[in-house]
């Protein structure tokens, strides 16, 4: 892009930032001039200067002044922004939704603009993730430096999924992040700054591209799941560090930064099972604390659950956001506090894994509580029966769940759903009567596949201990009307917002309490998923569950048929993933199911749901042998859960549903060593 | 030199405006981003925050009829007009919407009437002379 400056006006100072930081920087020659800005506001005149000083500062700016448009925008064309500009309030979405909503979704940074200046306003950007809060009026000198956020994103999305030690990484991430993120009136010298540190930390990495996403991420594993969890056992929660643990797991190529993020979720979804009976305040509270560990880190733990869900590497990184985000958000906000954002994330990734680890074993988690959400969703299942649903989500397909049998409270559902596999429609198949009562705002039984799927990767339904067939009763209905509530529009099979996806999440952690599952769900910033959930926890009496979450995890495993990978399917998610996939068992809830198969299993599905989704799933599952363990379904590629960057919710879908649909090779499209969503045939 | 005229005229205007405390910064900052390409882009954003900015007074005015004050409400608008008016460097209109959602968060109904009257005073006195100064800038 050629500087030549139209105007007149400060030119030589853009030019010369323009030109200097052209010669720095990674993405393009001319970076960041070009750099794609979506500007959010409804108010015409703020709209209008933003635009007119992002244009001099030489990016391409897109403005709009509805959050829905902005949303549909971003939608349509992924990897079409660099960067979001919204303001905070808007009259048809909360800023801080919309947020939390491109977080889940795209993964992009998000920039928070209003005249309210008040540190309460200031500390709910914080936690809800955005990358920085502009105090308006917005001056231009505080949109010269917003590329930085681009770049520090993609770095840190470079550090989280690095594998070998690279403390330095570490150490120098942060620093740059606090050199680099000053306030958004930084100045120039700022970038510069940030530029060289930048340059430092590039040849030390040795990385050139730092625009190039696509990095090798830590696939926290079940095997590798199981491994830290009994390090963090046998140090005793209090005493686990990092350190300790990566010495007592002795993994190569593991590093302590990867124990650490891991242990923060960990963490969290601990809190939040306990905490589950307690307020959701309280969790937010408690969120908080380890929230702003994990903040900014959004895009790891983006990583980390997704692969955790994309066992099979088939969720798409965003449902599973978006489960996580909803399941963590329900979990705590019952009252529709909202959780951070950060906490969902958070809490989900950390079920995430722990759901792929259910193999079969229980697991034992420091908080015998349901603890398992992660572990699964406190299943009751008994481990065989895991196996056998963990066989009969090999017929999910790509489902990756795998049934984690293994929890004190019961089974470890993973579920790591293969995307394809379920299908929406799935779901809402399985939990007939389960639908319905799903939040009203679902409305839709049949929750988007992408969803469903989402819920079943990422929740670690703690395999419950029910009949043979998993029936992850979990609240995590409420998940799945997160998302369907959460995009009105999502039809249950494939709107799979994203938003919603990180309420199921939490839900599946939540595992033990149905209750909390759904609040927690809610508390996401105000996304609309959570309501869903909400939703379904007011709803959701476990017998609702039982009623959809058999049936979901039916379907799930019966969608799954080509399950790819393991089929960790805590026993309410499994259904419910597998559902979308097994029309047979007519249940539309798809993606509700899987939500709340999800939920259900985060939430302390009850035995007898389980029993009921275990009942269900056995005939739709082809063998009716659950397996605990969480054997990936050899065509699930790689448990890697490598999300690519941004895919959205249709990719998620559609591979998901072409899962269903028997693709022959599904699996291999879920390969994930190359992020494999975005491949994803649709 | 009329040019010359009309350009010291332009400039004793302004001055005069921030003297009085009616524009800030941000006036300035709009100036800036005047170039070649939008040659009258300070007055095309004053225009068109004049006219958004109606409407929210509207608003506003109706939902100070009400018989039982939505104090939310208004603070939520007044929340808006704040930040239109900072964008074109309204100094004196903002601070006094700063001093009705003061009046708001007390809920002090009668602070409120009295602190709007006031603040539309300000905004229209402030358009008045921007528009002056503009039909001068057109010389």
């Amino acid at each position: 892009m050629n500087l030549t400056l139209t105007n007149g006006k400060g030119s030589t100072s853009t030019v010369t930032s323009a030109a200097v930081m052209k010669s720095s920087d990674a993405v393009s020659d001319q970076f960041p001039a070009g750099l794609r800005v979506l500007v959010v506001d409804d108010d015409p005149t703020c709209l209008m200067i933003l635009e007119k000083m992002l244009r001099t500062c030489l990016y391409e700016v897109t403005k709009c002044n509805r959050a829905e448009t902005a949303l549909s925008l971003l939608r349509e064309s992924k990897n079409g922004f660099d960067i979001v500009i919204s303001d905070v309030h808007m009259p048809d979405m909360d800023g801080f939704k919309l947020l939390e909503l491109i977080g889940l979704e795209m993964d992009l940074p998000v920039i928070m603009m209003s005249a309210d200046d008040g540190k309460s306003v200031v500390m709910k950007g914080v936690t809800h993730g955005a990358c920085d809060y502009l105090i308006k009026p917005v001056r231009i000198e505080a949109l010269k430096n917003i590329w930085q956020h681009v770049v520090r994103k993609r770095k840190n999305e470079w550090k989280d999924t690095e594998q070998s030690g690279s403390a330095e990484e570490g150490d120098r991430q942060p620093k740059a992040s606090d050199e680099a993120d000053y306030s958004s009136s930084a100045n120039e010298g700022s970038w510069r700054n940030s530029k060289k540190r930048r340059d430092e930390e590039d040849e030390a990495e040795e990385r050139d591209d730092t625009s190039t996403l696509k990095k090798p991420r830590v696939v926290w594993s079940v095997e590798l799941h199981q491994q830290f969890v009994a390090a963090v056992d046998q140090l005793g929660i209090d005493k686990a560090v990092p350190k300790k643990i990566l010495e007592l797991m002795n993994v190569p190529g593991l590093t302590r930064e990867n124990v650490a993020s891991h242990l923060q979720k960990y963490r969290l979804y601990l809190r939040r099972l306990n905490g589950v009976s307690q307020h959701q305040n309280n969790m937010n509270n408690s969120f908080l604390g380890p929230q702003e560990g994990t903040f900014g880190t959004i895009s790891s733990i983006n990583g980390i659950d997704l692969q955790t869900l994309a066992v099979a590497g088939q969720l798409p990184a965003q449902s599973l956001a978006t489960l996580q985000a909803a399941g963590l958000g329900r979990s705590t906000a019952k009252a529709g506090v909202p959780m951070p954002i950060m906490d969902q994330r958070n809490l989900f990734s950390f079920e995430n894994p722990r759901l792929r680890f259910g193999e079969g074993q229980q697991q034992h988690l420091s908080s015998s509580k349901p603890v398992n959400l992660l572990h699964g969703i406190p299943t009751n299942m008994e481990p065989k029966q895991l196996a056998n649903l963990h066989q009969s989500s090999q017929s999910l397909g790509g489902l990756n769940m795998r049934v984690n049998a293994s929890a004190t409270q019961g089974n470890h559902l993973l579920m790591q759903m293969a995307q394809s596999q379920p299908r929406g429609q799935m779901l809402s198949e399985n939990t007939g009567p389960r639908v319905p009562r799903l939040p009203s705002s679902l409305g839709q039984p049949t929750v988007s596949n992408g969803i469903s799927n989402g819920l079943l990767g990422r929740n670690g339904i703690a395999g419950n201990n029910r009949g043979p067939a998993y029936n992850p009763v979990l609240p995590s209905t409420s998940l799945l009307n997160f998302p369907m509530n959460q995009a009105s529009e999502m039809s249950v099979n494939n709107s799979f917002p994203l938003g919603s996806t990180p309420g199921i999440s939490s839900i599946t952690t939540k595992g033990s309490f149905q209750d909390e599952v759904t609040s927690g769900i809610k508390g996401s910033g105000g996304f609309p998923s959570y309501d869903i959930f909400n939703e379904l926890h007011h709803h959701k009496s476990h017998h609702d569950w039982d009623i959809t979450n058999p049936g979901l995890t039916y379907n799930a495993s019966q969608h799954a048929n080509p399950l790819q990978g393991n089929i960790d399917v805590s026993p309410s998610v499994l259904v419910h993933q597998g559902f979308s996939s097994t029309q047979q068992t007519g249940q539309s809830r798809d993606s509700a199911l899987i939500g709340k198969a999800m939920f259900s299993m985060g939430e302390g599905l009850q035995q007898d749901n389980l029993q009921n989704a275990g009942q269900h799933l056995n005939p739709l599952l082809v063998d009716n042998s659950i397996r605990v363990k969480a054997e990936r379904i050899p065509d699930a590629s790689s448990q890697t859960n490598l999300f690519p960057e941004h895919y959205g919710q249709e990719d998620l879908m559609s591979a998901l549903l072409k899962q269903q649909e028997g693709m022959g090779p599904a699996e291999n499209e879920f390969e994930f060593d190359g992020y494999s969503l975005d491949n994803i045939p649709v | 030199m009329d040019t010359n005229h009309s350009r010291r005229q332009l400039a004793a205007m302004k001055q005069s405006l921030f003297d009085q405390g009616l524009l800030d910064e941000q006036f300035i900052q709009l100036e800036e981003l005047q170039d070649d390409a939008n040659p009258n882009f300070v007055e095309e954003i004053v225009t068109l925050h004049y006219r958004d900015s109606s409407r929210l007074i509207s608003s506003i005015e109706q939902a100070l009829k009400e018989r039982n004050l939505d104090f939310n409400k208004l603070d939520t608008l007044m929340h808006q007009f704040k930040g239109s008016s900072s964008s074109i460097g309204a100094k004196k209109v903002k601070a006094e919407c700063n001093l009705f959602r003061e009046y708001c968060r007390a809920g002090n109904a009668e602070g409120c009437m009295r602190s709007f009257q006031q603040l539309k005073k300000e905004h229209a006195a402030l358009r008045k002379k921007l528009e002056a100064y503009f039909q001068v800038s057109r010389v």
